[in-house]
């Protein structure tokens, strides 16, 4: 069933609150995501980018707002959290593969546990998210005999197993050195050539601004601009010309 | 000083020591494997969202950790004669091996679950596998894989543990020691002999466990860390 037609957005957050304890994260974030859009969610450490990500996929429970996830309110408590997973991939920045299975397993696992899938599809699935990700020699290979750049690109074909409507990437360079950096933003990229819906935490402007169809910069818990890449050119907040200003532009 | 020993007028009771040494090994293989099942339970137990079973198996450890095994031998036997339970000595031997060696298990289990990253089970969620399926497929094995050293200690304990079996007459190793020795009044020799067998039998247990590690953890065997 299409729950979202092609004018409604597949993610939106509308005044979304969240606390730590008396620490607000989130003081009223509102952003839409539409279909085969790449949005970059940007912003200083601390500044609840993370956070408002992880609220998509409910790792994190809101205090007030609303968010729709492909026409789910995910905010209500009765939120059917298998089924959002199903639709919402999420990458994190420790890869998290699971460390006693091979690449295969760790990629087959939730599409064979999950959707019922039989092992032969699930290997065949396996060999295609690899070659996506240009991994498929390492098949049969542990996490720990694989690079950070190599996990983390294993780590989306993973995702991408579930075919998932939209894909949450949360800062999935920041442990990587320039040279594996490179190699994953490669396949975020062509992702994005592919029309993957996606939602992007990172400190790559260089990259958000190559990439991403608009931007949200977040400070201290609150949107403070958001728009095309050009607005990284062109500030007009404060906040995001002094972001911008401190170097952290370069590319 | 003279000491004289007589081991041949003992060893010629060998078919007792090796009935015993059998019965050893089968009390400690069947409490182990439903001690490690009902461990894990406890362990998983533990960290039930329901307060009240995690209490009980809070509840179940302490008490099997704070008494002693001979205790807790004969609260089984006496136990379940008094509500009417007609079990062979062997029977209760196992079942009360099972419930010492479970706390004990149950205890190291939750020392593995703990050491088992946040994000792993975070992942694991993102896929949007149950709460079962991440402890059956993420969590049990690098948990099990994590604290196999001190889990297979604590097997080979219990083995060595349930000579204090002998008190309610099960027919194992040390029982049959103790007649024999009262036999042949050769007491130093019959438990010398029961040591070695002893030992025997940790090593036994001992190669056991790592042939099955080699089957649980093919990764370690792949990459040549084996435990």
């Amino acid at each position: 069933m299409q729950q979202t037609s092609s004018s409604t957005p597949i993610v939106s957050l509308r005044d979304v609150q969240k606390s730590f304890g008396s620490l607000k994260v989130l003081d009223g974030v509102s952003f839409t995501v539409e279909r085969g859009e790449v949005l970059a969610i940007i912003g200083r450490s601390g500044s609840g980018k993370s956070t408002a990500l992880r609220c998509i996929d409910r790792f994190e429970k809101v205090d007030g707002g609303e968010i729709s996830v492909c026409g789910r309110r995910v905010d209500l408590p009765d939120v059917d959290l298998r089924a959002l997973r199903q639709d919402v991939g999420i990458v994190f920045q420790s890869y998290n593969l699971f460390p006693h299975l091979t690449i295969e397993q760790n990629i087959t696992l939730a599409p064979c546990s999950v959707k019922r899938m039989g092992l032969a599809e699930a290997k065949a699935l396996a060999h295609k998210v690899l070659a996506q990700v240009g991994l498929e020699e390492k098949i049969h290979a542990y996490p720990e005999q694989l690079s950070g750049g190599q996990q983390q690109r294993a780590a989306i074909a993973r995702s991408l197993a579930m075919q998932p409507k939209v894909m949450l990437f949360d800062e999935v360079t920041s442990a990587l050195d320039p040279e594996l950096t490179g190699e994953v933003l490669k396949v975020i990229e062509q992702l994005a050539a592919d029309g993957m819906t996606m939602v992007m935490v990172t400190h790559e402007m260089g990259f958000a601004r190559s990439i991403a169809d608009r931007i949200v910069f977040m400070h201290r818990g609150k949107v403070h601009e958001t728009g095309p890449a050009s607005i990284l050119t062109a500030p007009t907040t404060p906040e995001l010309v002094q972001f911008v200003g401190t170097g952290n532009l370069k590319s | 000083m003279n000491i004289e020993l007589d081991f041949p007028a003992v060893l010629e009771r060998w078919p007792n020591f090796l009935g015993g040494t059998i019965l050893t090994l089968e009390l400690a293989f069947l409490a182990t494997v439903s001690g490690a099942l009902l461990g894990t339970l406890a362990a998983v137990g533990r960290g039930a969202h329901s307060r009240l079973i995690a209490r009980i198996c809070k509840i179940y450890v302490e008490a099997i950790r704070n008494t002693p095994l001979l205790v807790q031998i004969f609260l089984v036997y006496f136990g379940l004669a008094s509500i009417g339970l007609k079990l062979s000595a062997f029977t209760v031997a196992v079942v009360a091996l099972t419930i010492n060696v479970g706390a004990y298990t149950a205890e190291i289990m939750r020392a593995g679950f703990e050491a088992i990253p946040r994000g792993q089970i975070e992942a694991a969620e993102g896929l949007a596998l149950t709460r079962f399926q991440i402890y059956w497929h993420i969590i049990l094995l690098p948990a099990v894989e994590k604290v196999y050293p001190a889990l297979t200690s604590q097997f080979v304990l219990l083995m060595l543990a349930s000579s204090v079996c002998s008190q309610i007459s099960a027919e194992e190793l040390t029982a049959v020691a103790n007649y024999v020795q009262s036999d042949t009044y050769r007491a130093f020799e019959t438990y010398i002999i029961v040591a070695v067998l002893y030992i025997l039998l940790s090593l036994v247990m001992r190669a056991g466990f790592w042939g099955l590690g080699l089957v649980l953890f093919p990764r370690r065997r792949r990459l040549g860390t084996a435990l």
